[in-house]
């Protein structure tokens, strides 16, 4: 079978790609090879002066402790945002996948979360939970709890995570359902037969046969957590209080456009770009290959 | 698959042997006692059924799709709620029971293996879930994939295998539990024309050898004759008739039945057309009147009290063994009440022996005797006389 389109012209296919490549070039490529050069770059104070420097700022960041902190930070973020965001949307799944009447109601509404932008979830998450506007943070209080996330690390970390999480759950909720429903329902009912309760079903048929789409959303849910989470970030917490919610992509940003120190800068956005290569490589590898129960 | 072993099979439950081979746990009838589905829509997919199996007895039930068959069976298995009657397996009451505690084991059309599981774990998965030591498991699953030749599969997946080896697992999960009941639904449909015919054989064979109760569905009629002890003929949600299958054959009940089971189906024919009701006399009232292709002969003469027919030859199929001709009748008249299988008015098939028939277009005269004649009420619903 001859799979090669036959064209008359050896240039109109070039001319047919060139506008998509064009973009990457442009808006890929370009700005990330000005971040590898940048990085290897030593501005004085003033911007007045640029000096080459090699890995110099490289070096300086792994001595930094504060971007140690950050990896860290950004590590449990991840895992934090991932597992909730997961285990919710999977909950929800299960639910929503039983037939009852309205489902497709509730399906939809359940989808929603997914088409709202990040910077408007961390307003809207901000609106229910500022220490002094927040209509949430009276009962907060009214329990008993000293609710402050402006002052309290601790508190804006979980306000991120939840947000960030909720945002999620749509997205995965959707993969799940889809998950679901591509399972016979005649595997399930063979388990009943077979004389397993719904906790054991679940575990011992659901949960296994969900692996595949488990793995691949464990994936995509910490490229989200990494990389998106800064509109999130930027809305509510701007990092602070303190750098309690400094990730590494926010520190690319505040070191950078607040702080002026764009070698540094750079360096980060090069590290960040290995770890998105690396993720989408372990991603390509499972997901072509189908990852099997 | 080859001879079905089982090294130690007591059919007396009080049998002196170890019962861990033994088949035969208890007594198990399956009884239906005008057994009602409606749905919340308001459709009612089965309307009053009553059906008794006795133990160790093949019930097949059979009817067009959407007769309520599958629905039916599903009941008994628990995973249709029963709107209306009762379900009675072994003496007790199921209708409340989850499908667990029922003591049943069903073969899915689609097999419905765990595909994540092995085929050892597939079988072992319902003895687990019921605390079955692991020694006893590992027992009875090669036991059972001795008897259906699968033991060199046992470590593989479901997708390794082929549609005729899936087929076979998913009858073991069903025999390692050595439940009271086998509940099939349609198992061999996915099956090529070749496997099935082998297939259906097996499970016959098997389940005398284990005397397990068992209810199939189906919608092929030549399987449900072939496996039946006890024939439930449905349609619309109800039963037509119940019965030993081949007097069902002999004297179907209505003109379902009689177009449904057999075939080519009945031929069913109005009897007021002139040329019949002459020849039924007062018996020309009855309103159709049926005749299997079989049961016609090419003669010129008339069989005291029964019937003959003059037809053209309109098509000839040859099959080997035998031919069917099918032809119109000379004069046409009113089609006979809709019945699946039904043929269009005024048209006959007639089976005969051999590969020798008369050419297309032929003016023939074909007979049959009185014993041979079916006759039914105008609407179908009766069957008259004996």
């Amino acid at each position: 079978m001859q799979k090669q389109a036959i064209f008359q012209s050896r240039l109109l296919p070039y001319a047919l790609v060139a506008p998509q490549l064009a973009i990457v070039l442009i808006f890929f490529y370009w700005p990330a090879l000005q971040a590898v050069i940048q990085s290897f770059l030593l501005q004085d104070a003033f911007g007045l002066s640029t000096t080459f420097v090699w890995f110099e700022n490289y070096i300086d960041l792994f001595r930094d402790p504060s971007y140690f902190e950050a990896i860290v930070r950004t590590f449990f973020f991840s895992f934090a945002i991932a597992v909730s965001s997961l285990s919710f949307a999977l909950l929800l799944a299960v639910m929503a996948d039983k037939p009852l009447r309205g489902s497709m109601l509730y399906r939809t509404l359940l989808i929603w979360p997914y088409a709202v932008a990040p910077p408007v979830v961390g307003v809207l998450w901000i609106f229910m939970l500022h220490p002094s506007l927040g209509v949430l943070s009276r009962y907060l209080r009214g329990l008993g709890v000293d609710w402050n996330p402006l002052l309290d690390g601790d508190q804006a970390a979980a306000l991120i995570i939840l947000a960030a999480a909720w945002k999620q759950i749509s997205y995965n909720f959707l993969f799940f359902l889809a998950g679901l429903q591509a399972i016979p329902k005649s595997v399930f009912e063979a388990a009943a037969i077979d004389g397993a309760r719904p906790m054991r079903r679940f575990w011992t048929v659901t949960f296994p046969l969900l692996s595949p789409t488990i793995f691949f959303l464990l994936v995509v849910n910490i490229v989200y957590a990494f990389f998106d989470t800064f509109g999130i970030i930027d809305t509510m917490t701007r990092g602070g209080p303190g750098t309690s919610t400094v990730t590494l992509v926010y520190k690319v940003y505040s070191d950078g456009l607040l702080g002026g120190n764009l070698g540094s800068s750079a360096a980060q956005s090069v590290i960040l770009m290995v770890m998105v290569i690396v993720l989408t490589g372990i991603q390509f590898r499972f997901v072509e290959r189908k990852v099997t129960y | 698959m080859g001879s079905l072993h089982l090294p130690c099979v007591p059919t007396n439950p009080h049998s002196p042997f170890p019962t861990r081979y033994s088949p035969v746990q208890s007594m198990a009838n399956v009884t239906l006692r005008n057994v009602r589905k409606t749905y919340p829509g308001g459709f009612e997919a089965i309307k009053g059924v009553d059906v008794d199996v006795g133990d160790g007895q093949f019930c097949v039930l059979v009817g067009p799709s959407g007769c309520g068959k599958s629905t039916l069976l599903r009941m008994v298995a628990g995973l249709e709620t029963v709107t209306g009657g009762e379900i009675d397996i072994g003496g007790r009451i199921v209708n409340q029971v989850e499908p667990a505690d029922r003591d049943i084991a069903m073969v899915f059309q689609n097999y419905a293996l765990y595909p994540h599981m092995s085929v050892f774990n597939n079988m072992a998965y319902g003895l687990r879930n019921r605390g079955m030591k692991e020694a006893e498991v590992k027992t009875r699953v090669d036991e059972a994939a001795r008897v259906l030749e699968l033991t060199p599969m046992l470590e593989r997946k479901p997708r390794q295998l082929s549609g005729g080896q899936r087929q076979r697992v998913a009858m073991g999960r069903a025999i390692v539990r050595q439940p009271k009941v086998f509940l099939f639904d349609e198992p061999l449909s996915n099956l090529d024309a070749k496997l099935r015919i082998a297939m259906r054989v097996e499970i016959r064979k098997l389940q005398r050898r284990l005397n397990t109760t068992s209810i199939y569905v189906t919608h092929d009629q030549l399987e449900a004759m072939t496996l039946a002890d006890v024939l439930v003929v449905m349609n619309g949600g109800q039963v037509e008739q119940v019965g030993n299958p081949l007097a069902i054959y002999e004297k179907p009940a209505t003109t379902f039945v009689a177009s449904f089971i057999g075939a080519p189906p009945m031929n069913l024919m109005s009897t007021r057309a002139d040329e019949i009701k002459s020849q039924l006399g007062g018996a020309g009232e009855a309103g159709i009147l049926g005749i299997r292709p079989e049961d016609f002969v090419i003669t010129d003469q008339t069989p005291a009290g029964g019937i003959a027919l003059p037809l053209t030859v309109e098509a000839i199929e040859r099959v080997g063994a035998e031919t069917f001709v099918y032809g119109t009748r000379a004069q046409d008249e009113q089609r006979v009440a809709a019945t699946p299988g039904e043929l269009p008015p005024g048209e006959v098939i007639v089976r005969i022996p051999g590969s020798v028939a008369p050419p297309i277009g032929q003016k023939i005269r074909v007979a049959a005797v009185r014993a041979k004649l079916h006759l039914f009420s105008g609407d179908g619903r009766t069957r008259l006389g004996a």
